[in-house]
């Protein structure tokens, strides 16, 4: 059977004029308002927006080890269903992503899911100890290719080990993911520092203890000379650093989530671990300071730091339960209704933010790829005129700690496009199409 | 009101009320037979999570002298210590009918997301949760004050308009201190927090209180009550947090001693919520003298206690005129 074509009729890529496109053999075929095609399955994209399939830098999809959250299949699936035809896998899984062995497990359940290509991350130090350094150029030179390294969730807080970890990767154009957390600053930390936490009397996770990390670290990579990449940046004070670091010509990246582009500290009132997350929902101020971020590239990418986590690891008192919130299905909806509805980004812009430079800095390249004839069909068509509410339990992800249930957000997927073939379909995820792959 | 969750959570009305009822209840406790049947056939579990004698002996003593049934749960020797969950505890609580459930526990806002969570259909009290709510502790201490700063006569009725208070101490780690901020505003009390700066939550500014690091100071402006916070020796340590340098230091910028009580008014009176930690944050001079209501605590908390079950467990009476004649009877 001969893989399918779809012709994509009177979609507005980067939501600009409208036309049509062909997709066929794993790429964009053509181009034009009046291509056509006899044996092309037609979606009618009247109103909708298309855009390079979405690609998501920090992803935490749970397998090896913690299956119960999630897997590579559900979590990709998920991807798919948020728009993404890449996501990168963060590497603390069980046993920790630190060896060439583990990545290219990772690696090849990603392809055979089909859902979205997965990109593991490699961790910097030999699981994720902060001690020495795991075997990066091992990884980098497996199946899987990594690029990205990251202790995420744990902070490489040793100036001297992230010193080398930026030194080190420049060997193979790789860059480090800094989870920026002063971890003597945060002992037992459960949420953001500030007059919410002096009221509820729950340990506070003090914006300083972000922002000395990154300071130290972007002045670090210009002494070395090496690129670095910030994770989930949540303060104001955050932002300034990477602004004044850009000014100054050194090589760094930073992402937002985004949960850290809509929520705030407010939301720990009831005690709802739903909440908690690392770092943590900061204050009305920090949203806005990485709004104006994101909205004059200081901040360049949005990435979703989707957490899942099973119903007992958030179906507790606050103190106990764990850090994290799921996002993949939410984040183009978030991105939407905070920078586009607003005005602050183009959609042109948001196919830059959460395409086109995660690419970059993960250095794939076959994804967040211009819109045109001959490249590979990724894509993703985006209906912006609906509105949906939030309901985690009909979502493709195995856990259900969304921070928007019930919650009425803009926009939502349409259909995403892997190399042609259709993952998700009417905003409905295509199983069939996998099944015919294989 | 369904729970006791925070001091934050009563209004000025509610908070009179629970004073006059534990004024009340006190009256009865005068009495040679002091039971009094009105909870008879209703079962009040204390359930500890962390160690306290005299707070889960204060409740029992409080249920058992309404004749409730009281069963003590706490978390050493029990399944909890051997990782049963919250849920599952209070699961277990409510299949055993439990009409109110009196909390403590280490975690910030347990008893709210137990409250909150449908695990338990019970009335909750939250008996002290982490660095949080103590909400009980503040309204024995300020039916304390009531009783001797407010005038002569029964008290029944009043407020702490005018009243000035201060509290000394580890405010950071502090429930009861967070408490007695709420209810003492929400009572007309003007607050001042004195404390190290170390001891000091970031955010307290937005508190309805002022904030001194000086105990002398903070005396000299003639407060009518200084409430005095337990302070941890191992606070100093750098494994407790390095928050001040010696136990030494901290006793002679922040103890209350023999001179420091001289000074103060000779209305004043001295608080404590126990344990004390006799030569750290109160010398024996102070702890022992005329002055100080630290037994008087124990005895009203009793009555403050008794007075909050009763609100909570007399069903849907609990405001009509009825219920209060009953306790009258």
């Amino acid at each position: 059977m001969s893989p399918r074509k779809y012709l994509l009729q009177n979609v507005a890529p980067y939501g600009g004029a409208r036309t049509s496109v062909l997709l066929a053999d794993g790429v964009i075929a053509a181009m034009g308002a009046d291509v056509s095609d006899d044996e092309a399955t037609i979606v009618d994209g009247r109103g909708l927006v298309l855009l390079p399939g979405l690609v998501d830098l920090h992803t935490h999809l749970r397998e090896p080890g913690r299956e119960d959250a999630e897997t590579i299949r559900t979590g990709t699936r998920a991807a798919a269903m948020g728009g993404f035809t890449a996501v990168h896998a963060m590497a603390n899984t069980t046993p920790t992503q630190d060896t060439a062995g583990v990545v290219e497990q990772v690696w090849r359940l990603g392809r055979e899911a089909g859902w979205a290509d997965v990109h593991p991350i490699g961790a910097v130090t030999v699981g994720l100890e902060g001690e020495r350094l795991a075997e990066l150029g091992a990884m980098a030179d497996s199946q899987a290719q990594v690029r990205v390294f990251s202790d995420d969730g744990k902070c490489v807080h040793d100036p001297v080990l992230m010193r080398r970890a930026l030194e080190y990767v420049k060997a193979f154009d790789g860059v480090v993911a800094q989870h920026a957390q002063e971890p003597r600053l945060t002992e037992n930390a459960q949420m953001h520092e500030g007059v919410v936490s002096a009221e509820l009397g729950l340990a506070g996770w003090p914006a300083v203890a972000e922002e000395a990390i990154i300071a130290r670290d972007v002045l670090l990579a210009e002494h070395v000379g090496s690129r670095l990449h910030v994770c989930h940046l949540s303060t104001a004070g955050s932002v300034e650093i990477i602004r004044w670091a850009k000014s100054r010509g050194i090589d760094v990246t930073a992402e937002v989530t985004p949960h850290h582009l809509i929520l705030t500290d407010e939301l720990a009132r009831g005690y709802d671990p739903t909440f908690k997350v690392n770092p943590p929902l900061r204050t009305q101020r920090d949203v806005e300071a990485v709004r104006a971020g994101l909205a004059d590239g200081t901040i360049d990418i949005v990435a979703t730091d989707h957490a899942p986590h099973t119903r007992e690891d958030k179906d507790c008192e606050w103190a106990a339960a764990a850090f994290g919130m799921t996002g993949l299905e939410t984040a183009l909806s978030v991105v939407q209704e905070t920078m586009v509805d607003t005005g602050r980004l183009t959609w042109a812009d948001v196919a830059r933010v959460l395409s086109e430079t995660p690419a970059k800095i993960g250095r794939v390249s076959d994804h967040g790829r211009p819109i045109a004839v001959g490249e590979p069909a990724n894509l993703v068509l985006v209906d912006p005129d609906v509105r949906r509410v939030v309901n985690p339990d009909e979502q493709a992800t195995k856990s259900g700690n969304s921070p928007f249930r019930g919650r009425e957000l803009s926009g939502c997927v349409v259909a995403t496009f892997l190399r042609g073939r259709a993952t998700v379909l009417d905003g409905a995820s295509c199983d069939e199409d996998v099944v015919v792959r294989r | 009101m369904k729970h006791l969750l925070s001091a934050a959570d009563l209004s000025h009305k509610q908070a009179v009320r629970i004073l006059d009822t534990a004024g009340q209840m006190a009256a009865t406790q005068a009495r040679e037979i002091k039971k009094l049947p009105t909870l008879r056939g209703r079962t009040v579990v204390n359930l500890f999570f962390e160690d306290s004698t005299r707070t889960r002996i204060s409740f029992e003593t409080a249920a058992k002298r309404l004749s409730a049934d009281v069963i003590n749960f706490s978390a050493k020797g029990s399944s909890v210590s051997k990782g049963e969950s919250l849920k599952d505890t209070a699961l277990t609580l409510q299949a055993m009918g439990a009409d109110a459930v009196v909390i403590r526990h280490h975690a910030s806002g347990a008893p709210h997301t137990l409250a909150h969570s449908g695990w338990t259909h019970g009335a909750v009290v939250n008996a002290g949760d982490g660095m949080h709510q103590h909400p009980t502790q503040a309204l024995l201490d300020a039916y304390t004050l009531r009783r001797h700063l407010t005038g002569a006569g029964d008290p029944s009725g009043r407020d702490l308009a005018g009243l000035r208070v201060a509290i000394v101490g580890d405010v950071l780690h502090s429930r009861v201190a967070r408490s007695n901020v709420q209810l003492l505003h929400t009572l007309g009390a003007d607050v001042t927090l004195v404390a190290p700066p170390t001891l000091v939550p970031v955010g307290v500014d937005a508190w309805p209180a002022e904030v001194s690091y000086d105990l002398d100071a903070a005396i000299d402006t003639k407060p009518d009550a200084i409430m005095m916070l337990r302070v941890q020796r191992e606070r100093m340590s750098s494994a407790g947090g390095g928050f001040f340098p010696s136990p030494l230091e901290y006793t002679r910028n922040y103890g209350l001693d023999a001179r420091r009580l001289a000074a103060m008014p000779e209305h004043a009176i001295v608080l404590h919520p126990g344990p004390m930690n006799r030569g750290l944050e109160i010398s024996a001079e102070a702890a022992d003298s005329p002055r100080a209501v630290i037994v008087e605590q124990v005895a009203n908390g009793v009555a403050v206690r008794m007075a909050v079950l009763y609100l909570l467990l007399s069903g849907s009476g609990a405001t009509t005129e009825t219920n209060e004649t009953k306790v009258d009877a």
